[in-house]
């Protein structure tokens, strides 16, 4: 077991399997659609003794769009903050349970978490462009994990302003400094950024909140686009938005799981009564 | 309403009261600034020629030259050492101790030595490092200097630092970034242009520092060519000797206004440069 855990950082020999940047078809067959990419069995969190997350399980399916709807503090963002231990940041938060990514705990002491996060990249709800130029912006993850030569980080800058649909309104701006960017710029800008390091998980938190409905539009294509080759998981407070956008729909409600089906269902045929209301509109 | 309209005169009366106290108070207090600078112009300019420049003190004639390299090599000296501790303290408060106990401890201390007498820094050193030497030295004089930079350049990084904002953070670890990675390529990027207005502020206060120099590079009127083992000519000690012991010797007396001519301009080209700096961080 240990030589195939993809994210152990101690044993040297499994380090090429972790290497972000590797392709999809090269990486195999792993995110065959309709596969499961992140498992959460029975978790919970707590923001001191604030119990965020009451004992969530739900499967997250590879290559499609998934959706957390709920009104505000129900812990959308904080489940989705989850699967890249971004909380690990700050003091006085822990997490209960497991949560598999491609059948590792990424809970796990031993998991290198830095690996993890290249592995599983996230966009905020505001946009967040470093204090650096639009080409820079980009480098900066992937200089994190690879060793281009100048050609070659120039190409891949280009793919990933190009997936994001911004190259051609950043081309001659590549020098410029990526705060200087309209704010949908700059969102989409931060997606270019997640994308070009190659990461299988994308998690997108309420990325269009900030944003005008034209770049918000932009971003929408961007989800459908961008999930032949990743999976997505997208928390959104506009249930048109979740309803256009996503596969798989999860609605939360007070650090509960309370449905979680496929899209279409749950806005047409909801099986439970709270998911019912909220959808009509009637609370939230 | 006859009294509402007294109460509504008085109101204006003391409104303007106020208003002309409060310029009244400006224009003092602009007047004597004006007043100095002029006087240091008046008094300077016509003792500052060529060989103030190339000649060293003497009794009689001479210029400033060694007191000027001296006092530029001891500035720079404490500006680096100061800078690199300082530097490194204020991100540890701002990065990683934010929140721990010592962290508040070294804050306290630091404001504390922010407005401690620069007197009693040079007599730290002097006790520290001068008697157990057994002769003052260049060596002394930059560490007393770089005590006075020290908490200024630890204040100047720490308040820079923490108005990067921690979404950034979170958005530089979301990519899989080591923390120290996060603080160097992107919070630096952030704080730059205050973090080097406290310096360079650091350094104009310290250029003009006469009470630690006093007790550890003391003075000569010799050349001192980076022999920081020996005394150290300054140009402070200088304006103030030609003043008081030499103030018989008119030539002295006019060099003394001319050196304080050269180091108040410094001081203004210094502050002037950091008032640029940080009028274009506000406007990024």
């Amino acid at each position: 077991m240990p030589s195939t855990n993809a994210y152990s950082a101690s044993t040297p020999e499994t380090k090429p399997q972790v290497t972000p940047g590797v392709t999809l078809a090269e990486r195999g067959a792993k995110n065959t659609p309709n596969s499961t990419k992140l498992l959460v069995e029975d978790l919970n969190f707590y923001y001191g003794k604030f119990h965020a997350l009451k004992n969530i399980s739900m499967e997250i399916p590879a290559n499609e769009v998934t959706a957390f709807i709920g009104p505000s503090g129900c812990g959308k963002s904080t489940l989705l903050r989850c699967f890249n231990r971004i909380h690990d940041l700050y003091p006085n938060m822990h997490t209960k349970g497991r949560l598999m990514l491609d059948g590792y705990d990424i809970n796990d002491r031993s998991i290198d978490i830095n690996l993890l996060r290249a592995r599983v990249g996230m966009v905020f709800q505001r946009p967040t462009p470093f204090p650096m130029s639009v080409f820079d912006n980009i480098a900066f993850g992937v200089k994190l994990y690879e060793r281009l030569p100048r050609r070659e980080m120039e190409e891949r800058v280009e793919w990933a302003l190009r997936k994001a649909a911004l190259w051609d309104e950043v081309k001659d701006k590549l020098r410029q400094s990526g705060q200087a960017l309209s704010g949908g710029q700059q969102q989409r800008l931060c997606i270019a950024r997640s994308i070009a390091v190659r990461p299988e998980v994308i998690l997108l938190d309420e990325p269009t909140s900030a944003l005008d409905p034209i770049s918000t539009g932009y971003i929408e294509d961007l989800v459908n686009e961008l999930k032949q080759d990743y999976t997505i998981v997208i928390v959104t407070h506009n249930m048109q938005q979740a309803a256009r956008v996503s596969d798989m729909t999860a609605f939360m409600y007070l650090g509960e799981l309370i449905e979680y089906d496929r899209t279409s269902k749950i806005f047409t045929q909801p099986r439970n009564k709270q998911t019912e209301d909220y959808i009509t509109g009637r609370y939230g | 309403m006859q009294h509402s309209n007294s109460l509504y005169r008085k109101r204006k009366l003391l409104n303007r009261t106020v208003m002309v106290l409060c310029s009244a108070a400006a224009l003092f207090g602009i007047f004597w600034l004006l007043a100095i600078l002029a006087t240091l112009l008046w008094q300077g300019v016509t003792a500052i020629e060529w060989s103030t420049f190339t000649e060293r003190t003497r009794m009689s004639g001479g210029g400033l030259g060694n007191a000027i390299l001296g006092s530029i090599m001891l500035t720079l000296g404490g500006t680096i050492i100061g800078t690199i501790i300082g530097v490194g303290a204020g991100t540890w408060l701002a990065e990683y101790g934010r929140n721990a106990v010592l962290g508040s401890v070294i804050r306290f201390i630091n404001d504390v030595l922010l407005s401690a007498p620069s007197v009693i820094i040079g007599l730290f050193i002097y006790a520290l490092v001068v008697l157990p030497m057994g002769h003052f030295s260049g060596w002394a004089g930059i560490l007393a200097l770089a005590v006075i930079v020290i908490p200024v350049v630890i204040r100047a990084t720490e308040d820079m630092l923490k108005l990067v904002p921690d979404s950034l953070r979170e958005a530089a670890s979301a990519m899989g970034a080591h923390r120290w990675w996060v603080v160097v390529r992107v919070c630096y990027s952030g704080a730059r242009a205050g973090i080097i207005t406290g310096i360079l502020l650091a350094c104009a206060r310290i250029s003009g520092e006469t009470a630690p120099l006093i007790f550890t590079s003391l003075n000569s009127n010799q050349w001192n060519f980076f022999d920081l083992g020996s005394e150290m000519p300054n140009l402070p000690m200088t304006i103030y000797q030609n003043m008081t012991i030499n103030s018989f010797i008119p030539r002295q007396v006019e060099l003394a206004w001319g050196g304080a001519l050269i180091l108040t301009l410094t001081i203004l080209v210094l502050n002037i440069i950091a008032r640029f700096m940080s009028r274009d961080t506000n406007k990024r």
